[in-house]
């Protein structure tokens, strides 16, 4: 639990609310969503409000019911429970369930979908009314920078080429809302990386509020100004990613953003003690004796040599280089404990610590997110949300 | 920590990923399935309604035609098995001289019909036939008796054994020469491999040839009743025409739908089975080449002896009465009559088959609910009937309800789709599996409501495979006989109507000239189907 830590259950407080000061128009708005696909509970309770102008990314390991998140939105799917509103009207409802060609929807997907039948002016033209299509193709045409290729069937186009036609076949009907479903990972990665950059400034350029779902985790925090972590059908955490990066809400979420070392340690007088030192204890809620976790980044960690040290160091806490990991700007070196505990810390590449060094390794920050291991231990803990009994549909949310 | 959820699965179990289909696309897709549905079912009532039914099943005279069928069914099974498992095997195992001209030459007979099959047969070998004529001069005055078992038994296995040998042959290229291989390291010699190790795993390729001849025996009129051998579809025709009681003719039907249904299941299954034991991995090396050595010449002359019967027999023939034909003056011009109406009543049929197909494939394809595979099952049901079994149906329905309507072209067509919409729904279920569903969604979330998709986007894409399915109607269509025997209109002769009535009265001379078109047309079916097959 970190000092800052509030969220409500529907989202955080952003830069934009802030700054406008008043209460900004919704794109898009979830009331705690709910589908189910026989036994399975696909997306559970999801609660989104999204701002127009907003790129919100939908990160989660496959499964997770992003995609299906995705498709109710769009209205190929029924929701089980809760509504959907577009642009403050309601479009899926207890009683309400607009198709997707009522919803002012663009969507692109992972493989292109585009219309083999049809060149690119073809397939951008192809949402748009007879009146002034041509002149929207154009313009869309040069937003994704495409000129030239106008006449070019989708087998004559790259991969990256088709991605775009789609972009720009999504954004020309100048839809409330565009969702993107893993629209890059069929790609390599190089391209992938570029691409990502351009999708983003011409979705910005358009002013279009997007909703970007993906399992890329440094895709989703790159390019969105909102994550939103999904799990099991349920988002975890709604946050900026240097928010979702810094102060992850619970284990999962610090595990599934970012390299994450989790120490084990105890609660003793507001602090929990770990291998590497002590780290303040949230707001001093947490009693003593509690078993937590503390989340230490591996840019975090700092090692420092046995043999340079002048006093000798307690034996449990050496560590022991077992493994080098060179990523170019830096290098990543896991540390075991004779305990068993694997720790990963990085350092600038020019470090030259080499296999089998022995060190001790202490954290430059002092105030990190605290997970208890215990779900009872204290009020306000953070556990994920697997240690818990299944909820009922319809219940209290179960984040505080 | 991801959680590997197993959502795909539940979504295929539960079947609820698929939206409910449109009002609209349901009704069309019911009333196709229901076309299917209601040549069984009226036979069912008829049989039902009669009061000795049971009697009728009892029958001895039921029972002999049922014995006969089996017999037929049984030896032509037998034989194309003996035929086509060595024919296999020799062509791409064996170093046989010449084996890839042998390839060809053995699969040529499927694009003989089996009627033009009958014909050749009584044209050369029966009384008054070309082998005699060739004959008399030296004194035989009687050929051995060719009509009834006999000449029916050898009109169905020479052209029927060939489906034996793809279904062999494709099984044979994919076999993983490992099981050989370890079988010869292990001591065991090339015959003894070849009984023990690569046999058995022939065997779901030989059974499946096995049911597609048998189920060809069961159901083909052309040549039984060329032959005059009463099996189920010549009695069901004679009983048909020599009696005013249809409940005899419809007992029979049903017998005989029973007889292919349990055909076409155990196939089906085996099908299934068979796909699945390949699928452990394709052998990624060509098994070695067996020499044959002394065995080549028996190997020769054995392949001779099935060309010369299979092929050379049946153009044989027709190209010396198409001589005599022409010798004798026989007008040629008659002709284009009837392949004008035979090119008239398949184009219509390809035409309305395939708008047929197009409900059904997409409920099978895109809903995949209760609703879509009972539609798509029951537009098979054509399937498992005998075109006699759908004639029969449909007079005695059109006889009953609509009087109007019999023998008039619109009953044909009406005929010809319960025969033909499954084959269009093959070609145009499998055109649309290679169309992203994502491709019908980005249409809806475009603005198009789903009948605005199908028509912009689905049909439009799936065009070339809408026009290679009206394409293999119209040349199935082209060859049918029994239903057009029944149904067609008083004069409307089709190129099949006018080479089995000729040859039933001993024209051989006329039938020559539109047995050989036949031929052509049944060529270009069949180099258009292993096409299809080569594309999916």
């Amino acid at each position: 639990m970190t000092a800052t830590l509030d969220s409500p259950p529907v989202t955080m407080t952003s830069m934009a609310d802030q700054v406008a000061g008043t209460e900004p128009a919704l794109a898009l708005r979830t009331l705690s969503l709910t589908k189910r696909f026989g036994e399975v509970v696909a997306v559970e309770d999801v609660r989104l409000e999204v701002r127009r102008g907003e790129f919100l990314g939908v990160l989660g390991p496959s499964g997770c019911g992003k995609t299906t998140l995705l498709r109710l939105i769009a209205g190929f799917e029924r929701p089980d429970g809760g509504g959907i509103e577009i642009d403050g009207l309601a479009v899926s409802g207890p009683r309400r369930h607009q198709p997707p060609e009522r919803r002012r929807i663009g969507m692109v997907f992972q493989e292109s979908a585009l219309f083999p039948h049809l060149d690119v002016i073809g397939n951008i033209g192809f949402g748009l009314p007879r009146r002034g299509r041509v002149t929207r193709v154009a313009e869309m045409v040069a937003l994704v920078g495409l000129a030239g290729l106008q006449h070019r069937m989708p087998h004559e186009l790259s991969g990256g080429q088709q991605q775009r036609v789609a972009l720009a076949r999504a954004l020309a009907p100048d839809p409330a809302l565009i969702l993107l479903d893993e629209p890059l990972s069929s790609l390599d990665a190089t391209l992938r990386a570029q691409l990502r950059v351009e999708v983003r400034e011409i979705l910005r350029a358009a002013g279009a509020t997007t909703v970007f779902v993906t399992h890329d985790q440094g895709e989703a925090l790159e390019i969105s100004d909102r994550v939103a972590v999904m799990r099991a059908g349920r988002i975890e955490q709604i946050s900026t990613p240097s928010e979702l990066y810094l102060r992850p809400i619970n284990r999962f979420v610090a595990g599934f953003v970012g390299e994450a070392n989790l120490l084990p340690g105890e609660v003793r007088h507001g602090e929990v003690q770990t291998l590497v030192g002590r780290f303040r204890a949230g707001n001093g809620t947490l009693a003593d004796g509690t078993r937590a976790e503390v989340l230490l980044r591996p840019e975090q960690l700092h090692m420092l040599p046995v043999e340079r040290l002048s006093t000798p160091p307690r034996p449990e806490t050496v560590l022991r280089i077992v493994r080098r990991v060179f990523h170019g700007s830096e290098v990543h070196h896991v540390l075991r404990s004779d305990s068993g505990l694997e720790l990963e810390a990085a350092t600038p590449s020019s470090s030259t610590l080499e296999i089998g060094t022995e060190v001790i390794a202490h954290a430059r920050a002092r105030e990190v997110p605290v997970y208890p291991l215990d779900a009872d231990a204290a009020p306000g803990s953070m556990e994920p949300a697997e240690a818990m009994g299944p909820t009922p549909i319809g219940a209290e949310p179960r984040r505080p | 920590m991801a959680i590997p959820a197993p959502l795909d699965a539940a979504r295929i179990r539960s079947g609820t990923r698929t939206p409910a289909p449109p009002p609209w696309l349901v009704g069309a897709g019911v009333l196709v399935a229901l076309l299917g549905l209601v040549p069984i079912a009226y036979l069912v009532i008829l049989a039902a309604s009669s009061e000795d039914a049971a009697s009728l099943v009892l029958r001895d005279r039921t029972l002999g035609v049922l014995l006969r069928t089996l017999l037929l069914a049984g030896t032509v099974t037998t034989a194309s098995v003996l035929i086509g498992v060595p024919v296999a095997w020799l062509t791409t195992r064996s170093d046989l001289p010449g084996r890839r001209w042998w390839t060809i030459l053995t699969l040529l007979p499927l694009v003989i019909p089996s009627y033009v099959g009958g014909y050749a047969v009584v044209a050369a070998l029966g009384p008054r036939g070309a082998l005699q004529s060739l004959l008399e001069p030296f004194g035989v005055a009687r050929l051995p008796e060719l009509y009834g078992f006999p000449g029916a038994a050898l009109a169905l296995t020479l052209f029927s054994f060939p489906y034996v040998v793809l279904s062999v042959r494709g099984a044979l290229l994919r076999l993983d020469p490992a099981f050989e291989e370890v079988s010869r390291s292990l001591g065991r010699g090339p015959w003894r491999t070849f009984l023990s190790a690569t046999l058995p795993q022939l065997r779901p390729a030989i059974t499946g040839g096995a049911l597609l001849v048998a189920l060809y025996s069961l159901s083909d009129f052309g040549a039984v009743s060329l032959l005059q051998f009463d099996s189920f579809t010549r009695a069901i025709y004679v009983q048909y025409r020599g009696s005013f009681d249809p409940t005899l003719a419809a007992v029979l039907a049903l017998i005989l739908v029973a007889c292919t249904a349990g055909v076409l299941l155990a196939e089906s299954r085996l099908r299934g089975r068979a796909r699945y034991h390949r699928s452990g991995g394709g052998a990624a090396r060509r098994p070695g080449v067996i020499r044959l050595g002394g065995w080549r010449w028996p190997a020769l002359a054995f392949f001779a002896v099935v060309v010369g019967l299979a092929v050379v027999l049946p153009v044989g023939t027709i190209l010396f009465w198409m001589a005599r034909g022409i010798g004798l003056g026989e007008p040629l011009t008659q002709v284009w009559g009837a392949t004008l109406n035979s090119m008239l009543a398949s184009g219509l049929a390809a035409v309305l088959a395939v708008i047929a197909s197009i409900p059904v494939a997409v409920l099978a394809v895109r809903h995949r609910g209760l609703i879509g595979s009972m539609v798509e099952r029951a537009s098979y049901a054509g399937f498992a009937l005998p075109g006699i079994v759908i004639g029969l149906a449909l007079v005695f329905v059109a006889a009953r309800y609509l009087p109007g309507l019999y023998q008039t072209l619109p009953l044909l067509l009406v005929a010809y789709l319960v025969r033909f919409v499954p084959e269009a729904v093959g070609v145009t279920r499998a055109s649309l599996l290679q169309v992203s569903p994502r491709i019908e969604e980005v249409a809806r979330t475009l603005g198009r409501p789903p009948g605005g998709v199908l028509r912009e986007v689905t049909l439009p894409i799936i065009r070339p495979g809408l026009v290679a399915a009206g394409a293999l109607v119209f040349l199935t269509a082209m060859k049918e006989l029994p239903t057009t025997i029944l149904l067609a209109p008083t004069g409307f002769d089709t190129l099949a109507v006018r080479i089995w009535s000729a040859t039933s009265e001993g024209f051989f001379a006329r039938a020559a000239p539109p047995a050989l078109l036949m031929v052509l047309v049944a060529a270009v079916s069949l180099w258009f189907v292993l096409r299809q097959e080569r594309e999916r």
